[in-house]
């Protein structure tokens, strides 16, 4: 029988009653008194120097407050990017200053010029039309190996578009160039990482709020991470001491990434709500999202893999241009870096690894992390390749994968690119994926869709990815100008019950119901006694958000820690309570009982005794059951599968249908089978919207070519299948508390490289022997050019 | 000018633009927060509500165009007693939600399937609900829930 409550349970989510009845709180669905609303200005232009910035027209207009540029934010800072990347040589990134406003230049279509503040949206609408920007457009930098031949600069003062070029590990190169010379056989794949526009469904809303009376701010903004924000506008963007500053990120609609970053917008509505002493409302419009929320991939990649004759890998080597956008956006340097060239290794055990990345500015929208950041790019080429270098070979796909495989007994597995596996079972996850996927009646189905005319393909692939970076003082020497550890505070009630207030932010992935599964777990109480509060900097402890499938595994751990401090306390008041040693305390079922004998007081009595300490060992313990933790991880976690996905393909029109796609994961412990299967399916969606349709298009000039939904294609309800998901194979963790390693970014990870796989096996059962590649997305019109090319 | 409509069974009047949206009218001027804007082209459907029994994307209709129109919205799908109505309980029995986000459009345009077409096929409702778009689930959960919804084997059917 499955559980029906506490770990492992697929309790239903308490959230849902709310989200389903249209009682959510969401950020636009708050309005303060007095409130202004703010319509920002932007560049049309890609690339151009600001002449002239006209708002007399504007300042005239009914409602207008007051019309901003950048001279209103003299001596404010640019808004930081969180992670410094040193290049090969040991020289510290290329870091220009992003204003809130733009300074002097404009450098992306979308950059915002001014901002206009008035009593209504619609009035500040139209005011924002009449102020009159004079641009001398200059030559837009749009391809990035172009970019870095010279030219025209996007940043005039830096001297260079190289942001920086990257090696890792840099002493590996020399070995790995000569693997390279002594190889049986070397396949090279040269492939494009699409760039996408995340597209969580709300977009962004930022609301500023300043008050007088006690000289303090609170920002309310669509984000994942409500405490980053507030260090980084409070300490390097506005100056504002963290005490005078709250950030409150309410019922959040999905951010897959793009809500991590400190945005321009947060800064300006905050300062903004000062000059005209009133709250200022800032909501993004769909067309201004494509144009302002930070764009994900968009790497150009050449791999190499060498083989000895059996198929055994011997070195990877890869070169990646990485597109940074016009500015550097919070996490956007850490993306084609240590979230990318730390997973080269894959699943495999291969001797010499090499990655190099070049990361370039361009006249384009600051591109960061997007679902798997950088993990998706460093799976997407290495599964190809070796796809590719399989069917060189003659060696099925299955097969090269399973001899290079790092057996189970080879864990924990030092790779050569600085990570050390601290488990996995790689042969379980396929094995279990043959079962799922029904690999055996392929050839069937394929003699089925042969007499509808149709291609049929199959791709298979594994993935692994790194969840919950870590530990902090590493990180730190990397570069990164944040910790990455997570908080937690536990606060029991008098009466018994429990409120989790947790650094975490839960923006879909049901925290409000998996967190209290563990207590509840933990103590034996029903799960309904136990609350969980996040996303407001007033009343949770300082914690670093939501992002990289880290919060159960980071926050979880947290509150598990905290947890463990109520029970011990808990312990020491029952047996005063029941006058017994605390070393025979026993908690089971929610109860207290002395080790044989048939003494037991329960929970409520225990937590009652804390509050209302009358029968209470004061001289030795405080009053009260509330306890903080932090939990800094010792290592990543590292999640990993096997995915198989079944395509048509019409050869008269290149149209490929996906016929099915099963995912074997191994995600260790696993808390909400149901919301971990969501999770997954959620990520194979976009990973299989990445492959098939997505793609962010711009024009040699830098003009957004896919800058909406009629442009854009979104993964739609009949674009997708019915999913097979399994998560039964599970090596849990060894290094956190709950043995659980991070669900919500594999489907993203390990999806792309199964379609493209897939496609290019049907083509090639079909004859079509010279189609070796195609980039994604694979649309009708690559695929028809690809067979008829 | 003042439009009046009734809303969720409700008479309801107020104030609007010309230019006033409906989605605009009911979340701004009426408070009913429930109803999203996620877009600005009338693609992603997290607005929809039934105007005259019919499913209608409420970014797209003036407020004025509905005058003496009775609107429904998804703070008027729940049983009269405020537990979930028999397709928001299958949305939420089948995790056919995430962050919550699309989840008011996509509900009031399966009910407008379920009542054209009470036992539809999955292939009828992804056909369906190809006007409002999701991020989070892949859809899976969501068909599922309009099967179950409709007296199906949802689990069965998308396991086949």
């Amino acid at each position: 029988m499955p559980k029906d409550h506490g770990i492992g349970a697929s309790s239903k989510r308490r959230e849902d009653v709310r989200f389903l009845t249209g009682k959510g709180r969401y950020t636009d669905d708050i309005n303060l008194r007095g409130q202004a609303h703010a319509v920002f200005v932007r560049s049309q232009v890609a690339h151009g120097k600001i002449r002239k910035i006209d708002t007399s027209d504007a300042e005239a207009m009914p409602g207008v407050l007051k019309v901003f540029t950048s001279a209103d934010f003299d001596g404010k800072g640019g808004v930081p990017c969180g992670w410094q990347i040193h290049d090969r040589a040991g020289n510290p990134m290329l870091e220009p200053k992003h204003p809130i406003l733009a300074e002097g230049k404009v450098r992306y279509v979308g950059d915002a010029v001014a901002c206009v503040v008035a009593e209504t949206l619609e009035q500040a609408r139209d005011a924002a039309e009449a102020v009159v920007v004079d641009i001398d457009e200059l030559p837009a930098v749009i391809d990035m190996k172009e970019a870095v031949k010279g030219g025209a600069l996007v940043h005039d003062e830096l001297g260079s578009n190289l942001c920086y070029d990257w090696g890792f590990i840099e002493d590996n190169k020399a070995a790995t160039d000569e693997a390279f010379k002594t190889a049986h056989h070397v396949t090279t794949l040269e492939l494009v990482n699409n760039r996408l526009i995340p597209n969580a469904m709300e977009p962004r809303v930022a609301i500023g709020d300043y008050s007088q009376a006690g000289d303090d701010y609170t920002l309310y903004t669509t984000s994942q991470n409500p405490h980053m924000i507030r260090l980084l506008m409070g300490a390097f963007v506005l100056s504002i001491p963290e005490h005078k500053l709250r950030v409150v990120a309410p019922d959040v609609g999905g951010g897959f990434g793009s809500k991590i970053f400190h945005y321009v917008e947060e800064a300006f509505v905050t300062h903004a709500s000062k000059v005209v002493n009133r709250p200022v409302k800032w909501t993004c419009s769909r067309s201004e999202s494509f144009l302002t929320d930070a764009h994900g991939r968009d790497h150009v990649t050449k791999i190499e893999l060498a083989l000895d004759k059996d198929g055994h890998f011997q070195a990877i080597r890869t070169e990646t241009y990485a597109n940074m956008g016009a500015y550097l956006s919070t996490f956007s340097t850490a993306v084609p870096t240590y979230l990318h060239g730390t997973l080269m290794a894959g699943n495999y055990k291969t001797p010499h690894v090499y990655v190099n990345v070049k990361a370039v500015f361009t006249n384009t929208v600051p591109v960061d992390a997007y679902r798997g950041a950088g993990r998706p790019e460093a799976t997407y080429q290495l599964e190809r390749v070796i796809d590719m270098a399989a069917r060189e070979m003659g060696i099925d796909p299955i097969e090269i994968r399973r001899r290079n495989f790092v057996q189970p007994d080879e864990f924990p597995y030092q790779t050569p690119v600085a990570v050390q596996y601290d488990t996995g079972n790689y042969q379980a996850t396929m094995d279990k994926l043959i079962e799922i996927a029904d690999l055996a009646g392929f050839e069937k189905r394929r003699a089925e869709s042969a007499k509808k005319g149709l291609l049929r393909g199959l791709g298979v692939n594994c993935y692994i990815e790194a969840c919950g970076i870590a530990p902090s003082n590493l990180v730190g020497q990397l570069g990164a100008r944040a910790g990455l550890y997570e908080s937690a505070t536990v606060r029991v009630n008098a009466t018994g019950g429990l409120v989790v207030m947790t650094g975490s932010h839960s923006h879909g992935q049901g925290h409000e119901t998996a967190f209290p599964q563990v207590i509840a777990e933990m103590i034996g109480i029903p799960e309904n006694m136990i609350e969980v509060v996040h996303g407001d900097t007033a009343n949770t402890p300082m914690g670093m958000g939501t992002y990289g499938s880290r919060s159960l595994a980071v926050g979880g751990s947290a509150m598990v820690k905290a947890t463990n401090k109520i029970i011990a306390k808990a312990k020491k008041i029952a047996a005063h309570l029941m006058e017994a040693s605390e070393g025979d305390i026993e908690l089971k079922d929610g109860k207290f009982s002395v080790a044989g004998t048939d003494k037991s007081v329960d929970w409520g009595a225990v937590c009652l005794a804390a509050y209302v300490p009358h029968n209470y060992p004061l001289e030795s313990l405080e009053p009260g059951l509330e306890e903080t933790a932090f939990y800094d991880p010792s290592n990543f976690t590292y999640p990993a599968g096997a995915y198989a996905c079944e395509v048509e393909v019409d050869p008269e029109t290149g149209k490929v249908t996906i016929c099915s796609f099963a995912a074997a994961d191994d995600f260790g412990n696993v808390v909400n089978p149901m919301i971990v299967s969501g999770q997954v399916h959620g990520g194979l969606a976009q990973g299989i919207g990445q492959a098939m349709l997505e793609a962010a298009a711009y024009d040699e000039n830098g003009q957004l070519l896919s800058g909406s939904y009629m442009d854009y294609a979104m993964p739609r309800a009949d674009d997708l299948p019915f999913y097979k998901v399994d998560h039964s194979c599970q090596t849990p963790c060894t290094h956190n508390p709950l043995g659980v390693k991070g669900c919500g970014e594999a489907g993203a990870i390990g999806s792309p490289p199964a379609v493209v796989n897939a496609v290019i096996d049907a083509l090639q059962r079909g004859g079509h022997k010279h189609v070796t590649h195609i980039d994604m997305p694979v649309s009708p019109s690559r695929v028809w050019q690809a067979i008829n090319g | 000018m003042k439009v009046s409509m009734t809303v969720n069974g409700k008479a309801v009047s107020g104030e609007a633009e010309g230019r006033t949206l409906l989605s605009s009218f009911l979340r701004d001027g009426l408070g009913l927060t429930g109803t999203h804007v996620g877009c600005d082209t009338s693609q992603c459907g997290a607005c929809v509500v039934h105007v005259d029994g019919k499913a209608v994307k409420s970014c797209t209709v003036f407020a004025a165009d509905a005058a003496g129109a009775n609107v429904t919205t998804i703070e008027g799908m729940a049983n009269p007693d405020g537990t979930l109505g028999t397709l928001q309980q299958a949305f939420q029995d089948h995790h056919g939600l995430q962050c919550g986000f699309c989840t008011p459009g996509m509900v009031m345009s399966a009910a407008a399937l379920l009542a054209d077409n009470p036992k539809p096929t999955a292939a009828e409702v992804r056909h369906h609900l190809e006007g409002n778009i999701c991020r989070c689930t892949g859809y899976h959960n969501i068909v599922k829930a309009v099967l179950a919804a409709s007296g199906q084997d949802a689990d069965r059917i998308a396991a086949e």
